[in-house]
C-alpha cells in the first residue's frame, strides 16, 4: 500500500515534483480532498483580507485628516493605574497564540489516535478563542459607549478610522466565533469516535483554519495596531 | 514526509515555535510599549510580522512539508496581491500630495487624544509628537 501510494505521488520533491504533479490526466494534491479545499478556501480568504487591508492603506494614505493615535485610543487602565497602551490588544494577541499552539498539539495527538487528549485540547483551543471574543467584545463597547467612535464619525481624528477599525476587526472576530463553532464539532465528533475509521486529518484541517485566524491577527495587530 | 500518511511530526518543534511566536509577539509589543518612532518602528514591526506570519505558516500549518504543487498554490497567488498593494500605495501617496497641495488641506494637523477630550490630568503634550506618523 505504502509502496504504490510512493509511486502515485511520484518520487520527485522540489521543482521536479511540481512538473510531475501537474503533468498528465492524475490527482495534482496529495493531500486528503478536504484538506486540499480547505487550503484553497483559505487562499480566497487570504484575498478578501488583503483586501480590506488594501482599502485600509488606501484610505489612511489619502486622507488628509490626521489618524487618530492608536497606543492613546487603545489604551486601558489597569488596577487604577495609568493607562497603558495596547495592553488589551497584546493580551488578546498571547491568547490567539496560546489557542494557535493548542491547536497545534491537537492535531498532532489527532494523529497519535489519543482521542481523550486531542478532545480537551480542541476544547482549550476553543476557550481561548471565546476569550478573545469576549475581550473584543469589551474593546468594541469601550470604544463605541465611552469613546464615541462610530463607522462614519470619531471625536479624535479621521471619520474613516471608525469604518476602517469595525470592518477589519468585525471581520476578523466573525472568522474566530465561526471557528469556535467549527471547533466544538470536531471535537464533539473526535470524542464521539467518529474519525477512527474516517482518519484524523480533519483535525488538521480544521487546525489550518484556526491557525490562518491567527496569522490574519498577526498583520491586523501589525498594520492597525502598531504603525 | 510524505503527506500520504498525514503531518506527523515531533512535538518538541511545535513548542520551540509556540515559545518563539511569544517572544516575537512580545517584541512587536515592545516596540510600542517603549515608543519606537519612524523608520525603525517600520523596520521592527514589519520584521516581527514576517517572521510570525512565516513561522505559523511553514511550521504550525505545515507548509514546509507539503508537496511543491500545493505549496505554488497556497504561495503563488498572494505573491501576485503583493503587486496589487504596491499599485494602491503608489496611487494613494500621489492622492495624498494632489490633496495636500491644491486642496489646502492641513500638512500639520494633529489627532485628539482620549486624554485631551477627557481631561485626563496630564493633558495632551507627551501624545502630541506621536500623531504625526
Amino acid at each position: 500500500m505504502s509502496e504504490a501510494a510512493l509511486t502515485q505521488a511520484g518520487p520527485q520533491e522540489g521543482m521536479d515534483g511540481l512538473v510531475d504533479d501537474w503533468s498528465s490526466d492524475k490527482q495534482t494534491y496529495h493531500v486528503p480532498w478536504g484538506k486540499a479545499m480547505m487550503w484553497i478556501f483559505l487562499v480566497s480568504d487570504t484575498f478578501i483580507f488583503t483586501c480590506f487591508l488594501t482599502s485600509y492603506l488606501h484610505v489612511r494614505l489619502t486622507t488628509t485628516e490626521p489618524w487618530p493615535v492608536q497606543g492613546a485610543i487603545f489604551a486601558l487602565s489597569l488596577f487604577g493605574s495609568d493607562p497603558i497602551p495596547l495592553i488589551l490588544i497584546a493580551l488578546m494577541t498571547f491568547i490567539l497564540i496560546t489557542s494557535s499552539g493548542t491547536m497545534a498539539l491537537a492535531v498532532n495527538m489527532g494523529y497519535r489516535k489519543d482521542k481523550e487528549k486531542a478532545f480537551w485540547l480542541i476544547c482549550a483551543t476553543a476557550f481561548f478563542g471565546l476569550c478573545f471574543v469576549g475581550m473584543q467584545m469589551f474593546e468594541w463597547s469601550k470604544l463605541i459607549f465611552d469613546e464615541g467612535i462610530r463607522p462614519w464619525t470619531n471625536p479624535f481624528g479621521a471619520a474613516q478610522f471608525g469604518s476602517i477599525f469595525f470592518m477589519i476587526t468585525g471581520f476578523h472576530g466573525l472568522h474566530v466565533s465561526g471557528g469556535v463553532i467549527y471547533l466544538m464539532w470536531v471535537a464533539l465528533r473526535v470524542r464521539r469516535g467518529y474519525y477512527d475509521e474516517k482518519g484524523y486529518e480533519i483535525i488538521e484541517i480544521v487546525g489550518l483554519y484556526w491557525h490562518f485566524v491567527d496569522l490574519v491577527w498577526v498583520f491586523i495587530f501589525a498594520f492597525f495596531y502598531l504603525l | 514526509m510524505s503527506s500520504e500518511a498525514g503531518q506527523q511530526h515531533p512535538l518538541g518543534i511545535y513548542y520551540k515555535i509556540w515559545i518563539l511566536l511569544f517572544v516575537l509577539s512580545g517584541f512587536s509589543y515592545a516596540v510600542d510599549f517603549y515608543e519606537v518612532q519612524g523608520a525603525m518602528r517600520w523596520t521592527l514591526v514589519l520584521l516581527f510580522m514576517t517572521l510570525k506570519a512565516g513561522f505559523i505558516t511553514a511550521i504550525f500549518m505545515h507548509v514546509v512539508w507539503e508537496r511543491m504543487a500545493l505549496v505554488a498554490t497556497i504561495l503563488g497567488p498572494p505573491i501576485v496581491l503583493l503587486l496589487f498593494i504596491s499599485f494602491m500605495a503608489i496611487e494613494g501617496n500621489y492622492t495624498e500630495n494632489a490633496r495636500f497641495s491644491y486642496m489646502g488641506h492641513d500638512r500639520d494637523a494633529i489627532a485628539l487624544t482620549p486624554e485631551d477630550l477627557h481631561g485626563g490630568g496630564h493633558g495632551g503634550e507627551e501624545h502630541g509628537e506621536e500623531a504625526e506618523h
